[in-house]
This record gives structure tokens, sequence and C-alpha cells, in this order.
């Protein structure tokens, strides 16, 4: 919104043509406060309110939520809507690290070449099994009654409180040795949770990985295509994104809440 | 009566010598008072007419208690009939009073007969009444100038120049030199000055925004300084650019410049041609320090492991190198060596890429990479030159070189 006017006020200045020297020409003239002009208080805003959204560490990349001035709120409440997250994991075979990515200090190296596909997708299967019980477990919802036949039914059993991170889906996108890339649908994880957990992979498969690249590409409503680029980081693109969003939070709160 | 008048007219003369243009005698009321009392504080100890001291003291004390007061009327640039705006009653009590010393207003009255100060709480007539000017006192100390800036004419006259006082009153100093400045004996000289040297005149509200300090130095030593700098063939546009670019150049003594002019020359073994080139073009060599870029050329030679002439050659096609940070040299020089696997001789003959953003050369890079396009080498077919791949727009880098579209580099980079 526009600003308000300068105040004005009454000054007494001497009249144009001079007078008959001394002060007798004054004449009232109304004039703008000069120190309401731009120049002399400076800036109208300077500071803006923003919060962070499912944290993102420095190595990692993706969708980032931001929220602006009164945007904090819905940012709690979507933390508690507990949304998964979609990230794309990307690993390397025979290498091992001690923080287990590519720039840590090297511990150990081993050979890969007896790992196949379906090794991995087996054990990929054996931690979606496990994470799913704990899935459940965490959910606090009695198994027994036709309200959880009918909520696991639409796939909408979730841990609606706090809990260890958990993992409802992970499968495999691309498989070269000796890089692979995953696809992990997540709750409540860190970043640093998901590489260890390639380094797990790694280990079960008698060899050893650690993690190059972690992606977060869907964080609740959000995914890549609403994603600004750096190079739109400006006032028109952030608004229109803000538009474009609003709806799509809107009828996700009113859904979980 | 008489006797009122010879007062008034003598204080008002001593008022109007004091006053010059800083608070112009305008139609003021307490307002005024108080700060000529304050600001002229030291003129006490001026072997001035007793009489005219004590009356400004007393219109001062009236001022304080809070009323109306004659004095204040007489204060205007018109004597027309101060007599006419004297209250009448003469209070009797207060010609006990006299033998009271010093400050006491009522020594006044051994001067005269028979006119007594009146009371704050007299009544006074309707024009009396209108005649009143109560306006709040000025505060006397404040972090902004925007208290001042209504009641400044100096302060008023900056601003419509254009100068931002709100950058100018968060440097050390800069608001006070500002206040205690007069716009027509002082600023005007100067202001006319910097003119001389060719600083057009909508530079001047930017100029002083970046340098108010300037307004306080003295004439002649500005312009020994222009002088010198003439002397060492600098055409007078040339001239004029260094000072609007650099504008705390001014400030720097002769030796400084000098010595400066002659650190360059000796550190990067230039003609002196070459050096006065390198100044025109980066005037912020000669205002900033001189370590950060020793230790920038030391970090040329050794890690980054250039030799003399090349560095030569690279600062005199983009002298910023000298001024850029060390671990953002360090960081671009060791992608474009090792990563793009540039050798040393096409860093030097295209230096722009060191001065753009680390980022926006990765990103293009790895674009470059992928569509399996990076070729630097110019022996090489399809060949991209470095200073189209930093220093295109977006739209024509995609177009151009890559030959793909901006969407797709867009879904590029939310792949990396």
């Amino acid at each position: 919104a526009p600003g308000r006017p300068p105040r004005q006020h009454v000054r007494f200045l001497p009249a144009p043509d001079g007078g008959d020297g001394g002060a007798t020409g004054l004449v009232a003239a109304r004039v703008p406060v000069l120190a309401e002009h731009p120049l002399v208080r400076g800036p109208r805003f300077r500071r803006l309110k923003i919060g962070a959204g499912h944290r993102l560490d420095v190595k990692a990349s993706g969708v980032f939520v931001l929220g602006i001035g009164d945007g904090n709120r819905l940012l709690t409440d979507l933390y508690n809507c507990h949304l998964t997250k979609v990230y794309t994991v990307g690993g390397l075979f025979g290498k091992a690290t001690d923080d287990f990515s590519d720039t840590g200090k090297l511990v150990e190296k081993t050979t890969f070449d007896h790992i196949t596909r379906e090794k991995l997708e087996r054990i990929l299967a054996v931690i979606q099994g496990t994470n799913h019980k704990a899935l459940l477990m965490h959910s606090n919802i009695d198994m027994k009654t036709q309200k959880a036949y009918e909520l696991a039914v639409k796939g909408l059993i979730r841990p609606m409180g706090k809990s260890p991170p958990i993992i409802t889906a992970i499968r495999c996108l691309q498989f070269a040795l000796p890089e692979f890339q995953l696809e992990i649908h997540c709750l409540h994880e860190t970043q640093q949770y998901l590489r260890k957990t390639v380094h797990e992979i790694g280990l079960e498969l008698k060899s050893s990985a650690v993690c190059t690249q972690v992606r977060r590409i869907r964080d609740g409503v959000f995914t890549l295509d609403d994603a600004l680029l750096r190079t739109q980081w400006n006032l028109q693109s952030i608004q229109n994104a803000i538009g474009d969003c609003q709806l799509k939070v809107k009828t996700e709160l009113e859904k979980t809440l | 009566m008489a006797l009122w008048a010879r007062q008034a007219s003598r204080w008002c003369h001593l008022l109007k010598a004091a006053c010059a243009a800083e608070f112009p005698g305008r139609l003021r009321g307490c307002s005024s008072t108080a700060q000529a009392c304050h600001g002229f504080a030291p003129w006490a100890l001026l072997p001035s007419p007793n009489g005219a001291l004590l009356w400004r003291l007393q219109a001062h004390r009236h001022v304080s208690v809070g009323g109306c007061s004659p004095p204040d009327s007489a204060k205007d640039g018109s004597f027309s009939s101060p007599e006419s705006n004297l209250p009448s009653p003469v209070k009797q009590e207060q010609a006990k009073a006299e033998t009271l010393p010093d400050l006491n207003a009522k020594t006044l009255y051994e001067d005269w007969d028979d006119v007594p100060p009146s009371s704050a709480l007299e009544e006074i007539s309707e024009e009396e009444a209108v005649q009143i000017i109560a306006e709040p006192l000025l505060p006397l100390q404040s972090s902004t100038l925007r208290d001042y800036v209504d009641h400044s004419e100096t302060l008023a006259k900056l601003v419509h120049l254009g100068v931002d006082l709100s950058q100018v009153e968060k440097r050390q100093k800069a608001g006070q030199l500002l206040l205690t400045l007069d716009f027509e004996k002082d600023i005007r000289k100067i202001l006319l000055f910097l003119k001389d040297v060719g600083v057009e005149d909508n530079q001047l509200g930017p100029f002083l925004t970046k340098n108010p300090y300037i307004l306080g130095e003295d004439l002649e030593a500005l312009e020994t300084r222009v002088a010198y700098l003439k002397s060492k063939k600098f055409g007078k546009a040339e001239i004029a650019q260094m000072v609007s670019r650099a504008p705390y150049l001014l400030l720097f003594s002769v030796e400084r410049l000098d010595n400066r002019l002659g650190f360059f020359k000796n550190e990067l073994d230039l003609s002196v041609k070459k050096t006065k080139d390198l100044v025109i073009r980066l005037p912020r060599l000669l205002t900033g320090k001189l370590e950060p870029v020793k230790e920038n050329l030391q970090v040329c030679q050794i890690e980054l492991g250039f030799q003399r002439n090349e560095i030569q050659q690279i600062v005199f096609k983009t002298p910023k190198i000298l001024t850029a940070s060390k671990k953002r040299l360090r960081q671009t020089f060791d992608y474009l060596h090792n990563i793009m696997g540039l050798p040393h001789h096409m860093l030097t003959r295209f230096p722009q890429v060191f001065n753009s953003k680390l980022l926006r050369i990765k990103e293009r890079h790895m674009f470059l990479t992928f569509l399996g396009r990076a070729q630097y080498d110019p022996a090489q077919p399809s060949y991209i030159s470095l200073d189209q791949l930093v220093s295109l727009p977006d739209e024509v880098f995609c177009t151009e070189i890559a030959k793909a579209s901006i969407q797709d580099f867009e879904k590029f980079l939310k792949t990396l």
C-alpha cells in the first residue's frame, strides 16, 4: 500500500517580492514537513518476518518452504498435518566415509561387482516392510476397527504426533554400477538419516555405499514445479507463487484438521 | 519608555549580528529564544553590554516560566511599537529586590526607572495573545537529523539537493558536522568547487551522501590536490570521472596520493601511462587499503600459479581482481582449473570469469556438459569462448550457445 502523504505545517516565509526589507513581508504558507521527506526518514520497510518450513541441510538441495509475515502461522499448521516428503537420493557403491557422504573422510573401500538390481530391490522391500510396521505402531490406531480399515484403504494412516523417522515408500529409480538412485517417501526425517540409510543398504549388500546427492522433490503440497529458481527471486514471481499455492494449502489444511 | 526602546534596539543589534543565517529572524517565539540562548551560551563570556546579556537571560527565564512576555514580541524584526505591547502594571515589590546579585533579573532595573517585567499570570490583550507563538523546544541531543531538518536552512537546502540524510546520520560525526556548517558561508564554496572539478549537478546529492566530510575540508587543500592531479597529466574529464566514482579521493593529502600511485607503479611494474589508465578506470584503488591488494597479488602469484606478465595482463584487463576477496578467487580458480580443465593461458586471455559469480559459472558449465557441448579449446570445433559463457544474459546464452530453450535450462537447474 502506498505510504500516506507527508504532513503539512504552516510556515511564515518571506514574501516573494522582497517586501521593503526587514521582516514586514511575511506570508503564511502550507509546506510539507521536511522531516517526513523520503531522503530524511529513510526506507519505509527495513525488515521482513520470514520463517522456514522443514529443515534442509547444507549439502542437500530441493524444495524449501518459506513463510512470510502472517504466513508463519500456516507453517505451524502444515507441520501439524504430518504430510510425507519425497526425496531423490543418489548413492555410490564401493566407499564408506565417516559422515556417510562423499565429502567425508574415507573409512574403507570395498568391491561391489556382486551387486545386482534384484538384490538391491530385495533389500528395499525389507526396509519398506519394517518401516510399515513402525508406521502402524506409531499412528496409535487400533488395528481391529472398521475405521482403521477404511483409513488403510485410502492410505491415510500416519502418525499425528512425534515419532522417529519413518520411510513410507522406497524404490529404485536408476541402477548403473557403481551409481544408483532411489526415491524415498518419508516422515519426520533428517537428511543425515537418509544418508545413514544409504550406508546401511550398502552394508546389507555386503559392500559399502556413500550418499552423493539428497534432493527434496516434494514437501507436502509443494512440488518442484511450484519452486522458484534463484533467477526468479523477485517480488512479482513470489507474489504469483503465493497466489498459486494458496488454494492447495487451504484444501489440505481443511482436510486434515 | 525611551530607555526601554534603547535597550531593545541594543539587544536586537547584537542578536542580529550573531544570528547570521543559522536561524533566520522570522516570527519565532520561545523556541528560537531558547535555542539562541543555548547556542550562544559562550556569549556570556564576551564583553557584551551587561544589560543586553541579562535581557536575554531574563527573556529565557520568562520562557521557562512558560508564559508570554513582551520581550518576545519585541524580538520581531519590526520594532513598530514595542512600548504599546508592554504590560501596564508596575510591580512595586520588585523594586526591593534590586539588591540581589548576578543572574537575578531584578538587577536590570537599576538601569530603568519604571518598567518591571510582567508575571505569567497577568491578563493580556487579544492582540498580544495572537502574536504569541509557543513552539516546543528543539531537542538538545538527538540521534537523527529529522528533529532539526525543519528548523535549519542548511539541512533543508541539502535535502533539496538530493543528499540522503538518513544515510548521512548513520556515519560518525557527519551529522554533527552538517549541523555546525552554514550553507551560505561554507557549503556553497565547496559545491561550486565540485562543479568546477566536473561533478554533475544531479550527482552532487549522491556524492555528498557518500562523502559528507568533504564539506568540512579546507578549500585551498582541495585545490592543491586537484592541481597535483593535473600536474600528473590527468585530463579534466578524467579527474571528474575519478572524483565522481571515488568520492573520498579528494580527502587524501597530496603525499598519500603520491605514495599510492608510486605503489601501484612499482608493484605491478606497469608504465606510467598504464598505471594512470588503471587508476582512472578503478579509482577505488587509490582510496582503499593497500594490504589486501598486496595479499591478492601474492595469492595470484603463489597459489594460483600465474606468471608476472600474466598477472600484469589480467590486472590491466580487470583491475577489480585486486580488490576481490581471496576466498572467492581461490574457489573460482579451483573450479575453473581443476573441474572445467582450463589452462592458465586461457584464463589470462579471459580474466572476466574471475569477476562473475561462481554459481553462475557452475550452472552453465553443468548444463553444457549435460548437453555435451562443454568445449573450451579454440582448436576444436563448436568452441565456446569464456567471455560469452559468463557475460551473456540467460536467454541469449540458452538460444545461442547451448542451443536449447530456457525451460530446459530451468528444468535442468531444478535437478541440481
